[in-house]
């Protein structure tokens, strides 16, 4: 066990300190949910990008830094990010989940149009996933894709589709083989939303915002060649993405940077002398070490090419009950003065008492997105811990 | 950065938990119970033979000369396995006591000794000067080191003191409260500093004793997921109803990162000194809380057999309440760390 760093990683540090102390003041805001990336946003992605603190692993070919893939430098970056207090960059579903997809699965042509331009947030995407009869069952879709004179032509309803209102792209799961078994029918495809037949509304959140739509397909012809990996692979592509989705959620930084955001905020308004909030911040605390020692391990596994089984596996359900638990704190430490709530829209910045309102309710959206903490415990119920799997219920 | 044990450490819990498993069978804790005095011959002295009293003795004194990180690892096996054997007190705490709080001279006198296992020190803290309520491992052990309230330590020999044992509700360990004449031991002499030798002392076991809670506690878990993959009712493993899966969910999610948080405490005590005290207050604090939760969840899943004495679960379910109040309950470690960052 030693924690101490090597000289190529204490040679990242200091680089990404000099990079913090010149370049910091001019990071976008932390936390408030998702909003549409404005011009700072993008701007601060660009930089990120060019000094190799997003895409650093990714070939130059496609954009990126071209290092090796070395976790540790992650987390370096990451540490010094939070630390600072500042944005790590963009985490949207293009750069989290469809990249490293692409990476993977793509074809050349698909990583030289795509890769490129979505880690500089140049293209933003949008994930076309749950209908309104597909949620935690998504293999049931029925969104239908049919092949015509080579295109794909897509009817039906996707729901709760996060930042489709302004995305330039959707990665999308269509139904193209009707007559086989519901896993081995569904095909991945990557599609433009201005592609004509696309219908998007917005659907206002419990925050105030229209974080997510309902969109809907009428004849929406895309070219053949925009699926990935072929016909019937898109639930093999859909694990792809998800083994990839670098737990957005959930990430021991996050809880680092909430926590200390807490305890200034309790120790600002004298709140840290009333015993009993004291003991819910130190009971954060003993948390918050728990879990970002849990990451350290993680983190080890991965350098060491070790599938670290159910221990990841808690991570999006022990992530997202601590990220809430923190906010409570935050919310009942505001007390009164955190009660008026006017969201000033997706493009204003938010002052502390917004933001953290806003992280508090879209905490439960997270809790609920990417697959529920029901679906969470499932998976680390039956993969993780290996219990027999739910007696399937025969259909009438 | 390598966050993981070594593949020394790794040997090393297997070889302790080897032996712990053969001669702490579930007959050998009963009869043991019957005197609850946490300390049996035989076992104590192939702990012996397997130089675990010597474990962070420097090797000059004729130890292993290992670290922190070291005795988390034997204290979860330890608590694995409730095994009869002062390993907190003793062979954590004192001899700690010595290597930051004493001479050359001292050192040299006594380090020796623990290392070989001839001598078992029990540990108080002592709040008045001659009076120690719920020494550790005091049960049958030699000698005494007691902290005075001016951090200093006494040792005295077992003899030295008037001990009355109480056979406790963790019967692999008993309390002791003990009365002795400070004005005639001799004293272990800390020059510099002497509350922050016993900081550092008293942090050490609050470290191990969160360790011996994860080893209890996630043997408490192996068991009950072992139950209810085998158990049946309704016609059914009754470890695939959805309410079970997701109480083994919820316990593995607080319970393994108990483990990263037990080594990194471990870890801090000997490398971040910044760091090490708020972490052992915590990491006690932490496991105390996910321990009882466990403990509770794990008899629970028995269904009536975790009830029962036939099963022994109980021991480890009372090892885990005995570790949650000594060196100060969960509350009390978590208010001494926000008076640490100056939060009262
Ligand atoms: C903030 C947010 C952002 C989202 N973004 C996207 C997006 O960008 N793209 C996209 O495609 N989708 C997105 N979603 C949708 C999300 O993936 C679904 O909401 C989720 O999978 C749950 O599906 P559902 O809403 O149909 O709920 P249901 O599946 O109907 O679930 C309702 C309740 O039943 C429980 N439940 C269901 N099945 C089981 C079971 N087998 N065992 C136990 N409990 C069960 C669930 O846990 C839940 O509590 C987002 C959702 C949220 C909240």
């Amino acid at each position: 066990m030693d924690l101490s760093l090597s000289d190529k990683h204490r040679a990242l540090q200091d680089e990404v300190r000099a990079f913090v102390r010149e370049h910091g003041h001019k990071s976008p805001k932390l936390g408030g949910g998702r909003k549409r990336p404005d011009q700072k946003t993008r701007d601060w992605q660009k930089l990120l990008v060019d000094n190799g603190y997003v895409g650093r692993t990714i070939p130059r070919e496609y954009g990126g830094f071209g290092a090796a893939p070395d976790v540790l430098e992650a987390a370096v970056i990451a540490s010094e990010f939070a630390a600072a207090g500042i944005y790590a960059g963009m985490t949207n579903q293009g750069i989290s989940m469809l990249v490293p997809t692409l990476l993977e699965v793509g074809t050349e042509e698909q990583r030289k149009q795509w890769v490129e331009k979505t880690i500089r947030g140049d293209v933003i995407w949008c994930q076309g996933y749950s209908e309104p009869g597909a949620g935690s069952d998504l293999a049931s879709l029925t969104t239908r894709g049919v092949l015509q004179d080579g295109h794909w032509v897509i009817d039906g309803q996707k729901i709760w589709t996060s930042s489709a209102h302004y995305a330039d792209m959707m990665f999308l799961l269509c139904r193209t083989e009707p007559d086989k078994p519901k896993h081995e029918g569904i095909s991945y495809l990557l599609l433009s939303m201005k592609t004509p037949g696309i219908e998007v509304r917005p659907l206002r959140t419990m925050t105030g915002r229209a974080e997510f739509n309902e969109v809907f397909f009428t004849d929406v012809r895309v070219p053949e060649h925009q699926i990935v990996l072929g016909r019937g692979k898109g639930w093999y592509v859909a694990n792809v993405t998800l083994k990839h989705e670098r737990s957005m959620i959930g990430n021991a930084e996050k809880m680092t940077t909430r926590l200390e955001q807490l305890i200034a905020l309790l120790k600002a308004n004298g709140l840290l002398g009333v015993a009993e909030y004291r003991d819910r911040l130190l009971k954060l605390q003993g948390e918050v070490i728990a879990w970002k020692a849990h990451n350290l391990r993680l983190l080890t596994e991965a350098a060491q090419g070790v599938d670290s089984g159910v221990k990841r596996m808690i991570v999006k359900y022990g992530g997202t009950m601590l990220g809430f638990r923190l906010a409570s704190l935050a919310i009942d430490a505001l007390g009164t003065a955190g009660l008026p709530f006017e969201s000033a829209g997706e493009d204003a910045e938010d002052d502390d008492a917004t933001t953290w309102n806003i992280d508090y309710l879209y905490d439960v959206g997270l809790m609920i997105g990417g697959g529920s903490n029901n679906i969470q415990k499932n998976i680390i119920a039956e993969r993780g811990l290996d219990l027999p799997r739910e007696p399937k219920v025969a259909r009438a | 950065m390598e966050f993981a044990l070594s593949e020394e450490q790794v040997l090393f819990a297997d070889s302790l938990r080897g032996l712990l498993s053969e001669r702490v069978t579930i007959d050998a804790l009963r009869r043991h119970a019957e005197t609850g005095s946490g300390f049996d011959e035989g076992l104590w002295n192939n702990l012996v033979e397997l130089g675990l009293p010597g474990l962070l003795v420097p090797e000059r004194f004729g130890g292993a000369g290992l670290g922190m990180v070291d005795a988390a690892v034997a204290a979860e096996v330890i608590g694995g396995a409730t095994a009869f054997a002062p390993f907190a007190g003793s062979v954590v705490m004192a001899t700690l006591a010595f290597i930051h709080g004493a001479t050359e001279a001292m050192q040299a006198a006594w380090l020796p000794r623990i290392a070989a296992g001839e001598v078992r020190f029990g540990v108080g803290i002592s709040r008045n000067g001659g009076q120690v309520q719920a020494a550790i491992d005091a049960g049958a052990a030699t000698h005494l080191l007691v902290y005075l309230p001016d951090g200093n330590a006494a040792v005295i020999t077992a003899d030295e003191a008037s001990a009355q044992m109480h056979r406790s509700i963790d019967r692999t360990r008993p309390v002791v409260d003990l009365t002795f004449d400070p004005t005639q031991a001799a004293m272990l002499n800390a020059a510099n500093a002497p509350q922050v030798a016993m900081q550092r002392v008293l942090d050490a076991g609050r470290v191990v004793l969160a360790a011996d809670t994860l080893g209890a506690a996630q043997h408490m878990f192996d068991s009950a997921l072992t139950f209810v993959k085998q158990r049946e009712q309704f016609g059914r493993i009754i470890g695939s109803f959805q309410a079970v899966k997701h109480q083994f969910a919820d316990m593995v999610t607080m319970l393994e990162p108990c483990r990263g948080m037990v080594w990194y405490a471990a870890y801090a005590q000997d490398a971040l000194p910044d760091e090490a005290r708020v972490t052992a207050l915590q990491t006690k604090a932490h496991l105390g809380d996910v321990g009882r939760e466990i403990a509770r969840m794990a008899t629970e899943a028995h269904g009536g057999m975790g009830f029962t004495d036939l099963l022994g679960l109980h021991y480890w379910f009372k090892r885990i309440m005995f570790n949650r109040q000594m060196l100060g309950g969960p509350e009390l470690c978590r208010e001494e760390a926000g008076r640490l960052q100056g939060w009262t």
